[in-house]
This record gives C-alpha cells, structure tokens and sequence, in this order.
C-alpha cells in the first residue's frame, strides 16, 4: 500500500512532465529539426576533468549524446534534437540523480545566440500549453517567463555577486566554490537568465572568440538558482579539440580518475563539421522549474534508492 | 577515515580534535565543475556551527567518540536521563544536545549515548522506530480532494505527514534519520 501510495502522490507532477516533453517534441517538429536516436553504450567517451562515465563491461554508458549528434552534423544534418537518458557515476543529490533526463538540440550555421532564443520560445511555449501562462510559481514566488530574458557576462554576474573578480578566483582556485556558495543562488530568481562568455580555460567543448580569444562562446540558462541547460559555439578545430581532451585526460589521470580512450572516429568527423550550435537541456530539472518542486526526486518516478 | 563521498546528514567528525556533527549537507556540481559537498557542522562539546564546503579529495577522521549503550529513562525540566542496565549509573544531556532525537525517545528505548573524553555529549538512536499514531483525523475513502498526506500526532508528541490510510491507534515505522513516515506495521 505505501508504494501505490508513494507513486499516486506524483501523478499531477508526472501528468505535467510528459505534457511538457509533448510540447517539446512539437516544438522541434515544428521547426523540421530531425528527431535522433543514437547508442547510449558506448566504447569511447569525450573525456572531462569532472564527469565520470558508468561502466558497461568494456564500454561506457553515455554522460551526453554529443559525440554522435556531432558526427550527424558532420555528415550533413542541419537541425538534430533527441531526448535520451544520461548516465553520470558519483553524482547524487538534491539536484542530482545519476541516471537523468537531457534534451540536445543542434543547429548548423548559427552560434549560441540563437540557442539563447531557442530557450525563450522553447520555455514560455511549454507554460503556455500547460496553462501556465507567463509565469511559475516558485515556493511562494513567480518566474516571469516573457523575453527577453536577462543575459549577464560570467565577468559580470561575479562583479555583482561574487565579491571578487572571475581571475582571482580562477587564481586562488575557488572558481567553482564561488559559483555555487555566491553567484548560482542568485541567478534566475525573477527571470530566467543566460550567464555567458566564459573565460576561455572553463569553455569546455566551446570555440573561443574570434575577436577576443580570452572568452569562450558558452552560457549556461539558470532559472531559480537551477542550472537548466549549458550551450555552446561547438568547437570545430580538430588539433584543438584533441589538444583540449589529452589535457583533460592528463588532468584524470593525476587525480587517479579512471581513464578513457578517446574517442577517434568523432575525431575524424569534427574535421568535417559545419559552424554549429549545441546545447544540453536537463528535463528534470525543467521539469521542477514547472512544477515546483525543490528536489529533483520529486519528479521522477523511480529514484535508484527505490529500486 | 571517510571520504567526501561518505559525508551525510547526521556523520560526526572531527576537526581540530574536537567532534563535530554535520547538520545539513547537500551535494552541488556546478556545470563542468567538480562536485562540492557543502555541510552545515556543529561542535558538539560547545555548540559552535558554522559552514565549510568541501571537495571530492579532501578526507576526514572520524570524531573520537565513545559509545556506551543506555536506556532512556525521564525528561525533567530541559534535561533528558539514560541510565546504563549494567551499572545503573545515570547521565544528562541538554536538550540541545538530544537534538531532534527528543521526537523519538520512547519510554525506555535503547540508545547509544556518545561520550567525549568521558563527558555525555550526544546520541544516536536506532535508525527506525515504532511508533503509535496518538492523534490522526479519520480518512475517507475515496476523498482525493484534501491530498495524497496528512499531519497526525504519535506517542512521543511528535508530527509528520502519513498516508491518508493510517488511522489513530496504528502502529507506523519512522526513519529516525530523516523523520520520516517509512510504512505502516501490522500488529
């Protein structure tokens, strides 16, 4: 009696999750991107200094689509999206399950300024067909969520909240501690918001600037002090990309992480990708956003604890 | 030892060779970021809490506790009485240092009271009790409208949110660690 109880208290919040993933589905439909499904087993991974990747006998389940949605677009598919599960060891939380929910979407011949578009259309499109209109109750507050949402530099957001600059932080190597004690609980609290142009050291999978080579071209749309989803202008220079994962893999390989192969043939296809954009949607943390709820357990039906 | 992986709610560890005791914890990764463990801990001889954020490298030394298994015995004006079966000796713990244990110490429970060198200073219950629902309104069968939990009383005077089935004179399992209703017992 108490599981049937347990499952039936989330119908409204699981009722709501799958209408949003309705609305998501229609929305990309709308806009002929290509819905994909690609392996979640995988032999190679795009290695990062902080993601540890499940094992699956001598392969790995997937920490992200991204190495095969990349290698669609390297074949000549302009607009790609998919909605699969993502597996990431070690990471548990009140924000964190390691098996979650991401939504990818690419475009070619953009940059990430159209994904920050993509977010506002995308986001006040699903309240609207939930009926949420413009904006979410949020633990006794509201998200207003009508564009433009406000968009603040990463150099910016630690200038207003942080108390000390992105380089002394970076310097006294307490970037992260900063990000989550500081500046991450203030971001998104009345609007969504974009925190962008990253130093170019913490742009990850991103190209950096043309113009200003110190900035790489990534933000991170964060709603209620969630992070929801992280975006880039995707790398497409081969020799820095390999550059960017052997330094990575040098870095797991010092702390004892475990080490993986790198992933050749994505290799070879970045050698044949357009300028593109990608971004990476965490659904169950939307999925709180609209359903306000403060603990991502809320929103799933299965914890791993309850299996 | 313990690594930051083993840090939770509840864990006592020791600083600066005093035992402290985490309060609140809760696991953060920022985007491409390392995760952090942020942890609310209190000194459990004085009392101090304060803040620190710790990292996935950083290891800790388990406090240096001492436990002796004692029986609960009386409240009296703020101070809560264990008494060990063995020797019958007595001790005291404040109410701040019972804590939220004072919403499960039923009459002669079993506990393990924490000793810091020799001085009574915290305890630790079992991870999950039986308790008897003292005070509940009576469910509807059918009624949906007023929600999937409601808020009944049990023996030790304390309140939680249960099934809308559990009825007064019912017997539930509470997790001591979080408060929370676990299921209901039969007989």
């Amino acid at each position: 009696m108490d599981e049937d109880w347990r499952l039936t208290g989330k119908a409204e919040v699981l009722r709501i999750r799958a209408a949003m993933t309705r609305s998501i589905r229609r929305f990309f439909q709308d806009q002929d991107f290509l819905e994909c499904e690609t392996p979640l087993r995988i032999p190679a991974l795009a290695p990062e200094r902080h993601i540890d990747a499940v094992a699956s006998g001598e392969w790995f389940l997937q920490t992200s689509p991204e190495l095969c949605m990349k290698r669609l677009l390297a074949a000549g598919y302009p607009k790609i999206f998919q909605i699969c599960k993502c597996f990431r060891a070690g990471e548990r939380g009140a924000l964190h399950l390691p098996e979650f929910t991401m939504l990818e979407w690419y475009r070619t011949g953009t940059d990430y300024r159209t994904l920050m578009d993509d977010c506002e259309s995308l986001i006040a499109r699903i309240a609207g067909e939930l009926g949420l209109g413009v904006a979410v109750p949020w633990q006794g507050r509201r998200i207003c969520l009508l564009p433009p949402w406000e968009r603040i530099t990463v150099r910016d957001a630690f200038a207003r909240y942080a108390g000390l600059s992105v380089e002394e932080a970076l310097r006294r190597d307490c970037f992260d501690e900063t990000m989550v004690c500081a500046v991450e609980p203030r971001l998104g609290m009345e609007r969504p918001v974009f925190l962008y142009e990253y130093p170019a050291e913490l742009g990850a999978l991103a190209r950096v600037n043309a113009e200003n080579p110190e900035v790489a071209e990534r933000f991170e749309l964060y709603a209620a002090g969630l992070e929801l989803a992280n975006a880039f202008s995707e790398l497409t220079d081969v020799a820095e990309q390999r550059r960017r994962f052997e330094e990575a893999s040098r870095d797991r390989r010092l702390k004892n992480c475990p080490a993986y192969p790198l992933p050749e043939r994505f290799l070879q296809a970045l050698s044949r990708m357009p300028p593109s954009a990608g971004i990476a949607l965490g659904m169950d943390r939307l999925a709180m956003i609209l359903t306000d709820q403060m603990t991502i357990d809320d929103v799933v039906a299965f914890t791993p604890e309850s299996l | 030892m313990y690594t930051a992986s083993d840090l939770r709610k509840g864990l006592r560890i020791k600083i600066d060779n005093d035992p402290y005791i985490i309060t609140e914890f809760n696991f953060v990764k920022p985007g491409k970021g390392q995760a952090l463990y942020r942890c609310k801990l209190k000194n459990m001889v004085n009392g101090n809490q304060f803040e620190r954020t710790f990292r996935s490298v950083d290891i800790f030394e388990a406090a240096d506790l001492q436990e002796k298994k004692m029986q609960y015995l009386y409240r009296e004006e703020g101070k809560y009485c264990f008494m060990d079966n063995q020797s019958y000796e007595q001790v005291f713990l404040s109410a701040d240092q019972v804590g939220e244990a004072k919403n499960f110490l039923l009459d002669n429970i079993e506990v393990e009271i924490l000793f810091f060198e020799d001085r009574p200073l915290g305890i630790s219950l079992p991870n999950f009790i039986d308790v008897m629902v003292t005070k509940a309104d009576p469910w509807a069968k059918g009624d949906s409208v007023s929600g999937n939990t409601k808020p009944v009383t049990v023996q030790t005077g304390y309140q939680l949110q249960v099934p809308p089935f559990i009825e007064e004179g019912e017997k539930i399992r509470i997790d001591t660690r979080s408060g929370e209703y676990l299921t209901r017992v039969k007989g």
